[in-house]
């Protein structure tokens, strides 16, 4: 593992696919978001596997997954929020029946 | 095909890996099999915290705390209190539509096979050597004051803004 990217890479690559396959089929926001949050981790695994192990090593991987981590978290807080004000608002946190823009 | 898993487990390094892969990839299937919510973010927090164990490996002990901290702590106690204000009693029910997630499933598991593919067929030139430096902490500190300066403090400028959008947001309308 000391020299070869690859294995950290298809990890990255499950978690992703794994992520995505959430976000698609599950119906309760938060888990929604949640899965949004795991293809954010993929890319993040990425990103530092190759400030490591990549053609140019160095410490700009993972400022990089620094910034991309506090976009995450930003992003949470106002989905979160979103969340809750649609719940207030409709009484239902399942993206089903998140339509009223549909028509 | 033998001799190269057993030199593949021969290496400390390698079992730290598969044991936090596993651990990683477990957390996220749970999370798709799971049917109550919160055993969801639970399972999805092992899988956070199993990255950050990766990140030590990858000698990126500032983001694995950062990770820790972010996302098994503030992330997940986040998403719980979003179930705790949305849903009580949050349950996934049988999915109505099985085409769906059917379909859903073959686009993830495409989508896996050309990554896939495109990482087994690209070669990869060896690393140099990686300096992380005597203090992973105080090398990051540097730079980001020095060289991403820019960048983080509009990354401040941008917190601040989603805080109070998200405050905003969630605030109850007075009648």
């Amino acid at each position: 593992m000391s020299g070869s990217i690859a294995p950290y890479l298809t990890l990255g690559a499950i978690l992703f696919c794994i992520g995505l396959y959430g976000a698609l089929s599950k119906k309760n926001a938060v888990i929604v978001l949640l899965s949004v949050e795991l293809m954010l981790n993929a890319v993040n695994l990425n990103l530092v596997a190759f400030s490591k192990l990549g053609v140019n090593p160095s410490l700009t991987g993972q400022i990089f997954s620094l910034f991309t981590i506090t976009v995450a978290a930003a992003e949470v807080a106002v989905g979160i929020a979103l969340l809750i004000s649609l719940f207030r608002n409709k009484g239902t946190v399942d993206v089903n029946e998140m339509d009223s823009m549909k028509h | 095909m033998l001799n190269n898993l057993a030199d593949f487990f021969s290496s400390g390094s390698n079992l730290v890996f598969f044991f936090f892969a596993i651990l990683a990839i477990g957390g996220a299937i749970f999370m798709l099999s799971f049917t109550r919510v919160i055993h969801m973010v639970l399972a999805l927090a092992l899988t956070f915290l199993s990255l950050a164990g990766l990140y030590v490996l990858l000698e990126a002990e500032f983001v694995a705390f950062v990770q820790v901290l972010i996302y098994a702590g503030a992330i997940s106690i986040l998403m719980i209190f979003g179930i705790m204000m949305t849903k009580h009693q949050g349950e996934e029910e049988e999915p109505r539509r099985p085409l769906h997630s059917i379909l859903t499933a073959v686009g993830a598991l495409a989508l896996f096979g050309i990554l896939f593919y495109a990482i087994q067929q690209a070669t990869f030139p060896t690393a140099g050597g990686f300096e992380p430096g005597e203090d992973n902490t105080l090398e990051i500190g540097k730079l980001l004051f020095n060289v991403h300066v820019i960048p983080f403090e509009l990354m401040s400028v941008l917190l601040t803004v989603a805080f109070i959008g998200a405050i905003v947001i969630a605030k109850r309308e007075e009648e």
